[in-house]
């Protein structure tokens, strides 16, 4: 598995000085990533690389996150990639794993909403502004009277929204700059700006 | 902004167009491309909006076709572009011209400025001597300049870009 961490730095576009076409993009500043550690399926039960970014002052980490980094120094974040690699302890990967016109899926946290109502957070219609309605934007009925005598387990309220972890699939490498560790990353990935990303290449539906 | 999203943006800014607000006639010579073959199109009208910053920047050109309003926006650093002609400075009072949508006739002509020099293209292209005359929407009282200028520029430019010739045929829409 291909993969590399990276802080999302914003959105721009990009022309074609060909054809003049527009495309947006998201500016990634990946790697370089020490390899931290490669499971095996002998001593982990399956295979796995984990990355080290975004190096920090020792006195940052905690001591438990230390000895887990070891030799590639204090780092603020520390993610594990799945899949079979040929990447050993103490290599790099930078952005130079990665090619243009490659597919990718992005994961961030995405933008936290806070406490949000039915509408935005579940699709919820509205009910009629009009005619002395006072039901604009409640959520209606959350289930039957006396049978059941409950509400159900797992009916959609309002609630906290956002801030989770996302998965943006689908996405096309357009550019990769090793020279200054950026990715960009034709259309929108999760999370806000200057937040943490992971980069995977994206081998789903149908993907070579 | 982020700072390397900046120098990403510095890169692809054009400054070989002339300096335009709201309110300014312009030709916009702009390259169309069917299939293989791309042509060069002109669009005369009077820009209504400058919107957007860095390389996001796009402006809006209205112009009357055949009694029928038509805008078009643009982005400003598009390649496309060929380039732009300034043909007069308008006089105008605010940045977008949206009151000029619900006028017709001589009620949505903007005002030229007088006295004022119109800016000019560092680099004028080749196609300045194949232009057809298109009649104007805008007050153009004060275009004569430019057509002074125009001379000068075609016969340098005739010899800088003598390839780029079958593509100046521009097709007034």
């Amino acid at each position: 598995m291909k993969g590399i961490l990276g802080k999302k730095l914003g959105m721009t576009q990009v022309f074609d000085p060909e054809t003049g076409e527009v495309t947006p993009v998201t500016v990634i500043e990946a790697g370089p990533c020490p390899v931290v550690r490669v499971k095996t399926v002998e001593s982990d039960g399956y295979e796995a690389v984990q990355l080290a970014f975004d190096a920090v002052a020792e006195a940052r980490v905690t001591k438990a996150r230390l000895g887990q980094l070891g030799k590639a120094g204090p780092h603020r974040r520390l993610a594990e990639f799945r899949g079979p690699s040929e990447l050993t302890p103490g290599e790099s990967v930078t952005v130079e794993a990665f090619e243009p016109g490659e597919h990718v899926k992005v994961s961030g946290t995405g933008i936290g909403k806070g406490f949000a109502g039915t509408i935005k957070r579940h699709n919820f219609s509205r009910g009629p502004v009009s005619h002395g309605s006072h039901n604009i934007r409640k959520p209606g009925s959350i289930g039957a009277s006396a049978t059941p005598s409950r509400v159900f387990k797992g009916i959609r309220m309002a609630g906290r929204m956002g801030g989770k972890r996302v998965t943006q699939v689908g996405l096309t490498v357009h550019e990769v700059d090793p020279e200054r560790n950026l990715l960009l990353v034709k259309g929108a990935v999760p999370g806000p700006k200057n937040g943490y990303v992971e980069v995977r290449e994206d081998k789903g539906r149908g993907r070579a | 902004m982020n700072r390397v999203i900046d120098s990403l943006e510095q890169r692809q800014l054009r400054s070989d167009l002339p300096p335009f607000k709201a309110g300014d006639s312009v030709r916009v010579h702009f390259q169309v491309i069917e299939g293989q073959r791309r042509r060069v199109q002109v669009f005369e009208g009077i820009v209504i909006k400058r919107q957007g910053a860095g390389v996001r920047e796009t402006f809006t050109v209205r112009k009357q076709s055949f009694g029928v309003g038509v805008e078009r926006t643009f982005p400003l650093h598009s390649p496309k572009i060929e380039r732009i002609e300034v043909t007069a400075i308008g006089d105008v009072n605010r940045a977008k011209l949206y009151y000029l949508r619900g006028k017709v006739g001589k009620r949505a002509r903007v005002r030229a400025k007088r006295g004022v020099a119109l800016p000019v293209m560092e680099t004028p292209a080749p196609t300045e001597s194949d232009m057809p005359p298109e009649d104007a929407t805008g007050p153009e009282t004060d275009a004569e300049p430019v057509t002074a200028e125009e001379p000068a520029e075609e016969p340098e430019a005739a010899v800088e870009e003598p390839a780029a010739e079958p593509e100046a045929e521009p097709v007034p829409e």
